[in-house]
């Protein structure tokens, strides 16, 4: 492989990496709390919809990005309230609110589908930007790139440093505890459905604003499935999530590199790579994964009886 | 990961017998249909038309019934399709992939022993697409009974790739080269097409979903298999201890589910769409995992909520030739009525 062509698969896994580690930052915080979220696919596209449509409104990719997150968080309540207040199964009630999200967003994005955006602007960081080989492949990108590893590490700092975050794993390991100490753990579980809805809907926003700056159904494509499985991988951790994400981005990326070099093999057999990706690297973890999921992880607090 | 569910609980069995309960069952569906009414009444499309085109194109013809008696088909089956894993605790969500998997081993029988007579082609094809879906099935089986991976992410990730694979096929070694750009197989011939009956597009097929639902429940109720199923499903640990094999149990279930499902997948390329394409589907096997949801398991339930859920499915087609709906607007319908009866299936175990 020539020099260009992997500095050309090493921004790609950047690229490809950064809504998939948003998506799983959210997901690590929501099965922190001890709820599994299947339903991050139609949070993702929510906030890829409603990205694309305000940003296409107001020319602002900035608005695009704030509104997909509210978005997303308000979505991801309908799921709250069903596995919180409703104690429904959380499986099932993921999927369903991954079909609302494929349906709303297919209805909310109708309008938009062919419209063109500038997508966001590239910033570059003086002296850093103009470094040969490390400054094209570390330092020309968006805003939601170089945030992204911040934020991952913000969110590591707040689930094992501050109270809240204490208190937040505690309830996906033992609610009663968490009950018994005098705080609510709804009020918690619902507290990180919104952080991870908002981290969703910038997830399926960097999707339509940044990677296709185009809006299509399903265009998702399954990453929030994806992100599911790399919380498993990063064993619940977001530090851990920033290397799985690099890795699995950069099966995306090798993906796209090998078809635009025209690599002899069907897209459809290279475009199974991620999914693949996903199921041989979970196999190969499968035996440790018990000890690191957080105990009461897709059981519903009922109360002390 | 012991994930809590409602496995036994059934909306058609709630307090009160079964009159009250039909009634609080259909309650909860008007609901839903409010909501989707309110949701169009926002995107500006007049809600009224569209339920009275949805229910007098589905219902008030003969044409219209008997095609919701052939979406029922391919329904009910990834509907059991999902009730047979769930016994054991098992989340089979790989029904649609299953489907494609199915339907392209009954596509390989069909175009490679297309000599071969009716009586021989359609069993052969249909035991094919069995097989199809249930080998995908039990890579899922096989990955969990190891305990390795779940077999929720398991399954929801091979829909992708079962996809992805018919695709491969149907643009590639198998694509037609008399449909010119149409990427779809070549023609079956008719020894390979399931006969219809004269005016409609019900077709024979319509024996497997009766046969599995008969089978389901007999085994269910009157065998021993159903009763060790029961020991699985209410308590692992006193199962396993009683010598009971579960790592079997799991494989094998989800053999059954997704041959199930396969099953419907060489329905819908033998009897519907004469032969492979990549629009195999309009997501039955997602479709099928709500319906088994809805009635919790129960065959008659199963029945009942696949004749609703081809209702709203036919409907999707209506809303967007008629109303100018994009196609998967009505995934929220769907959603939504998954949603009430979530709401009242949890809100119901909880008061224990």
């Amino acid at each position: 492989m020539t020099g260009s062509s992997l500095q050309g698969l090493l921004s790609g896994s950047i690229i490809a990496g950064t809504p998939l580690l948003y998506a799983t930052l959210g997901e690590v915080i929501g099965e922190r709390a001890g709820i599994i979220n299947l339903g991050l696919e139609g949070v993702m596209l929510m906030g890829a919809a409603v990205g694309f449509s305000t940003t296409v409104q107001t020319g602002n990719p900035a608005l695009g990005v704030f509104a997909a997150a509210l978005a997303g968080a308000l979505f991801n309540m309908i799921f709250g309230f069903l596995v919180i207040e409703r104690r429904a199964n959380q499986l099932a009630s993921g999927l369903a609110l991954m079909f609302c999200g494929a349906g709303l967003s297919a209805l909310l994005g109708a309008p938009y589908i062919g419209s063109q955006i500038k997508g966001l602007n590239e910033i570059r960081i003086p002296i850093l930007s103009d470094l040969p080989v490390a400054g094209t492949i570390l330092f020309h990108y968006d805003i939601l790139v170089y945030l992204v590893v911040p934020i991952a590490i913000l969110v590591w700092w707040a689930l094992f440093y501050t109270r809240w975050g204490l208190s937040l794993r505690a309830v996906g390991e033992k609610p009663t505890a968490v009950f018994a100490a005098g705080r609510h753990p709804y009020r918690l579980q619902y507290e990180a459905l919104f952080v991870a809805g908002l981290l969703g809907g910038i997830a399926g926003a960097y999707l339509s604003l940044a990677v296709a700056k185009t809006w299509a159904e399903w265009m998702t494509a399954g990453r929030g499935f994806v992100a599911v499985a790399l919380v498993i991988f990063s064993k619940w951790h977001p530090l851990r999530a920033i290397a799985g994400a690099l890795l699995f981005g950069g099966a995306i990326a090798l993906q796209l590199q090998m078809q635009a070099r025209g690599v002899p093999i069907s897209p459809f057999l290279l475009d199974m790579l991620p999914y693949l990706l996903s199921l041989g690297v979970l196999a190969v973890w499968g035996g440790a994964r018990r000890h690191a999921a957080p105990a009461s992880l897709g059981q519903v607090f009922r109360g002390t009886e | 990961m012991a994930l809590t569910d409602n496995r036994t609980s059934n909306v058609l069995s709630g307090p009160g017998g079964w009159v009250t309960s039909s009634i609080r069952f259909f309650a909860l569906f008007i609901l839903a249909f409010l909501v989707f009414a309110i949701l169009l009444l926002a995107f500006g499309k007049n809600p009224i038309k569209a339920y009275a085109d949805i229910f007098s194109s589905t219902l008030g013809s003969t044409y219209g019934f008997s095609e919701i008696l052939v979406k029922m088909i391919p329904l009910t089956l990834t509907a059991v399709a999902v009730a047979v894993p769930s016994r054991i605790w098992l989340i089979n969500v790989g029904g649609e992939g299953q489907l494609y998997i199915g339907a392209l081993f009954a596509t390989w029988g069909a175009l490679n022993f297309n000599t071969l007579p009716a009586w021989i082609l359609l069993p052969f094809i249909s035991v094919l697409g069995v097989l199809g879906g249930g080998l995908w099935g039990s890579i899922s089986g096989i990955l969990r009974a190891k305990g390795w991976v779940s077999e929720t992410i398991s399954t929801l990730l091979l829909n992708y790739v079962a996809i992805l694979l018919t695709n491969f096929f149907v643009f590639g070694p198998w694509k037609d080269m008399e449909s010119a750009n149409y990427p779809q197989t070549a023609e079956f011939v008719d020894a390979a097409t399931l006969p219809s009956f004269v005016g409609t597009r019900v077709h024979a097929g319509f024996v497997f979903p009766l046969a599995a639902l008969i089978l389901f429940y007999f085994v269910l109720t009157r065998t021993r298999w159903g009763l060790e199923m029961r020991a699985i499903g209410g308590n692992p640990e006193a199962a396993r201890r009683s010598g009971i094999p579960i790592n079997g149990y799991i494989i094998l279930l989800m053999f059954i589910g997704g041959g199930l499902a396969g099953l419907a997948g060489m329905v819908e390329v033998s009897a519907i769409q004469g032969r492979l394409r990549p629009s195999l589907s309009p997501g039955y096997g997602f479709i099928g995992f709500l319906i088994s949801w809805m009635a919790g398991g129960n065959p008659l339930g199963m029945v009942a909520a696949a004749f609703l859920l081809a209702i709203v499915t036919a409907g999707g087609d209506i809303l967007q030739m008629a109303h100018g709906l994009p196609g998967s607007a009505v995934n929220i319908l769907n959603a939504l009525i998954l949603f009430v009866v979530l709401a009242r299936q949890g809100g119901k175990s909880g008061v224990k």
